[in-house]
């Protein structure tokens, strides 16, 4: 199908739009765009971060998803409760594949349940005393544990247990940072204020531990990673390169993290921001407090990484951008050889994506690189300083969606045919049974690294292996088939 | 002069409301920046300033436009008589969700939208009567008001409010700065209450910091929806207002309380005849038994 135009476009937007009452109609049409890439302010195109509809299927998550599954989760040394009823902790066990190393158990802790398990008495009674117990217990068992997160689940805002109070008094008796953190799911609209509230509490409660203590030897060409939380191994391929250029990564923000890193960080000379929506907040913050200056990179696909590498050397001296040149040659001739594999099978295939923080506009270029289109996007829980950034990303006349329902995804997939879509769990059935290949674009279908040159070339396979795969061919009982010399019946699945 | 915060307790229908507002009235009055905060979903804590029926509260104009996140702070405060700043957290009707919540979520609002700001010198919060959840505790927690005012009068269910609610300041005052720094005695003309109270205030290891007479003034000015020394600034009581609130500018008596065992309550009530001897053989007689017995 070729691409549509800005009428075409602007159509479909109103078909699906035809469905919802008035009030719903009203508020969805704020949501969903035609891109214009001339836009500076997507404010004037897109409404963002609002409240869902009740009664549509949205996969937003919550505060404590963004707190605990985000931000706090990946530090791997410490150990993180989440605080309040069994379900929350278990549900979100094992985080999100935020690799690590480590001795899970004694000196790591990323894919163990801590929860305080509240039952009936300490909804009505008050939890402060069993907090205060676990905190203890937990010193007894893992006594290597370098501190402790309390993570909020929605009763404890509710009966309203002041869960500073015990942190503060066992930070001093075990000598350890003990965190409370007010994550309650029902705050905010969607997980981006779980983000927002995780940075603030690393902000009064991290950052400035070693603001007096000099012991660490700086150097000049200390960077930290923000925002990258390791899934599949991203922020290790993404490391390398950094390193390789010459520059010393203190701290990677939050996958494979530790406390003692982000306590490190503030004495870095830049901070490099992958995902800007989760951790923007903390880095500002020592921007403002340290003078930390902070910068977006991009590591999907070899022209941004070109790019990236490049605008990051230009922050330092000749020497790392000399480097990042020779980084760059280096692995020419390993992408180059990727991109004659895989681009003539992959040429001029459509993609719609659906993703969270930083996916929906960062992964374009990876796709450009392989001959491929997006056409359209869309975030969970993005703001619209994200739309800011998206809008110059995408082409002219394609599509987006905020906050996307269930029924318009499916409903756009249906007219723009796509080859693939790239979303979440939740959606990746729905789609392979509607025949279209998809690719969970959360965790990398347990697959990845996709950051840097090593992930771009898992990238390709995995892109190539689920689009041309074999399956795509056999959507039609046999018994359906048109004989040969007939025309063909109409598709099963698309009944 | 640094910000105090000060929280106002009592049972309920003590007067917690009308004695707030009429002394932030008298604070005004001296030239203080004072801000009211609600604490209550009957949201009844700024009426006499406002000379409105009630605020529109932070919880219902977040339910207006969404959430808190989408309320910007000129939204919920309201200037009225002398300046004074009026806020209302709000929260629900009787019986349904969660009022607690409502005055968590309202002063985690204010702290972030900056409405504790330099200029102001005091902050009263005016809480409901009982402190049945963790919410309503939350404007004594760590780094909130540092000093707490009891309502009280001379009968019995008001000492014991008095008393339950000292034994909660203990609580927070072991973790934190909080302090008790008096009882406020709002008079109903009961026999030798002022002594009552100053003794209670003793054993309680505090002071009657002012005993506010009882005068149909307040009725009339409140009536009109306003304080008395707005509405009659000439009137005894609002003197008496005035001297109330001197009395807490100077006021340094701040103290962890020592709250007093039920049976040295009810011997306190006892001597000042509040309460008759107990006579333990009459417990569980029937009225056919002790016909009998005479």
């Amino acid at each position: 199908m070729a691409t549509m135009t800005r009428d075409e476009t602007q159509a479909l937007i109103q078909e699906v739009l035809e469905v919802y009452p008035e009030k719903a109609k009203k508020d969805r049409a704020k949501h969903l765009a035609v891109n214009d890439p001339s836009v500076e302010q997507s404010k004037k195109c897109i409404t963002s971060n609002r409240k869902s509809q009740p009664g549509v299927m949205t996969v937003r998550g919550c505060a404590y998803a963004g707190s605990k599954g985000v931000v706090w989760g990946p530090i791997k040394d410490m150990i993180h409760i989440s605080h309040g009823p069994v379900g929350c902790g278990q549900y979100s066990r094992a985080g999100r594949r935020n690799y690590y190393t480590g001795m899970t158990g004694v000196n790591t802790f990323g894919t163990m349940n801590f929860t305080s398990d509240f039952q009936e008495k300490d909804i009505v009674f008050g939890g402060d005393k069993k907090l205060a117990k676990m905190l203890d217990e937990i010193e007894q068992l893992f006594p290597l544990s370098k501190g402790v997160s309390v993570q909020s689940e929605c009763p404890i805002g509710l009966i309203g247990d002041d869960i500073e109070s015990v942190s503060k008094q066992k930070t001093k008796e075990h000598n350890k940072p003990i965190i409370p953190v007010r994550c309650e799911g029902f705050r905010g609209v969607s997980q981006s204020l779980g983000h927002h509230i995780a940075n603030d509490s690393i902000r009064d409660h991290v950052v400035h531990n070693r603001d007096n203590d000099d012991s660490f030897e700086t150097t000049p060409y200390d960077v930290a990673i923000i925002g990258d939380y390791n899934i599949g191994g991203d922020a290790w391929s993404s490391r390398i390169l950094l390193e390789e250029m010459g520059l010393r990564v203190v701290a990677q923000w939050s996958g494979d993290g530790t406390l003692s890193e982000m306590e490190l960080t503030p004495k870095v000379k830049l901070n490099l921001i992958h995902c800007y929506r989760s951790m923007n907040y903390i880095s500002r913050h020592m921007e403002e407090r340290y003078g930390v200056p902070w910068m977006e990179y991009n590591l999907f696909g070899p022209t941004k990484i070109a790019e990236s590498l490049r605008k990051i050397a230009e922050f330092f001296d000749e020497t790392i951008q000399a480097n990042a040149e020779k980084v760059i040659a280096k692995y020419q001739a390993e992408y180059d050889a990727i991109i004659a594999k895989y681009r003539p099978r992959l040429e001029g295939k459509k993609v719609m994506l659906y993703v969270g923080g930083l996916r929906p506009r960062h992964i374009i270029g990876a796709y450009e690189d392989l001959g491929m289109e997006v056409v359209g996007t869309g975030y969970e829980f993005a703001h619209n300083d994200d739309y800011d950034r998206t809008v110059k990303e995408m082409g002219d006349s394609t599509l987006l969606y905020d906050d996307v329902t269930g029924y318009e995804f499916e409903e756009f997939t249906k007219a723009i045919k796509p080859d693939l879509v790239g979303s979440g769990i939740k959606e990746k059935y729905i789609f392979q049974k509607m025949g279209i290949p998809f690719r969970q674009m959360h965790s990398w279908d347990y697959s990845g690294p996709y950051h840097g040159y090593d992930g771009f070339a898992i990238f390709a396979r995995d892109m190539d292996m689920t689009i041309n795969n074999p399956c795509w061919n056999s959507m039609q009982a046999p018994w359906l088939k048109p004989a040969e010399g007939e025309s063909e019946a109409p598709m099963a699945a698309s009944a | 002069m640094a910000l105090r915060q000060c929280a106002i307790y009592g049972k309920g229908g003590i007067g917690k409301s009308t004695t707030t507002q009429n002394l932030v009235a008298g604070l005004a009055e001296l030239g203080k920046k004072v801000m009211i905060v609600g604490c209550d979903p009957k949201a009844d804590s700024t009426r006499l300033i406002l000379h409105a029926k009630a605020q529109e509260t932070i919880m219902h104009l977040a339910a207006d436009a969404g959430s808190v996140e989408d309320l910007e702070l000129e939204d919920v405060l309201r200037a009225g008589y002398a300046g004074i700043k009026c806020v209302e957290s709000g929260g629900p009707e009787p019986g349904v969700g969660c009022a607690g919540r409502g005055v968590i979520t309202a002063i985690n609002f204010l702290e972030e939208e900056g409405a504790y700001d330099e200029e102001l010198d005091f902050v009263f919060y005016d809480v409901l009567g009982d402190v049945v959840c963790g919410g309503f505790a939350m404007p004594i927690r760590e780094n909130k008001a540092q000093e707490i005012y009891i309502v009280c009068s001379g009968e019995m269910m008001a000492m014991y409010a008095a008393n339950n609610i000292s034994k909660g300041i203990v609580k927070y005052a072991s973790s934190g700065g909080v302090r008790l720094a008096g009882l406020i005695c709002n008079s109903r003309n009961t026999a030798r209450e002022d002594e009552l109270i100053i003794e209670l205030a003793r054993q309680l290891g505090t002071h009657m910091i002012h005993f506010v007479p009882r005068d149909n003034v307040v009725q009339r000015a409140e009536i009109r929806r306003m304080t008395v020394i707005e509405y009659d600034p000439t009137a005894k009581q609002a003197d008496e207002y005035r001297q109330l609130a001197q009395k807490i500018i100077d006021n340094k008596n701040f103290v962890i309380p020592t709250p007093i065992t039920m049976d040295a309550l009810e011997d306190l009530l006892m001597d000042f005849g509040l309460m008759e001897e107990e006579d333990e053989s009459i417990v569980g007689k029937k009225a056919v038994e002790e016909a009998a017995a005479a």
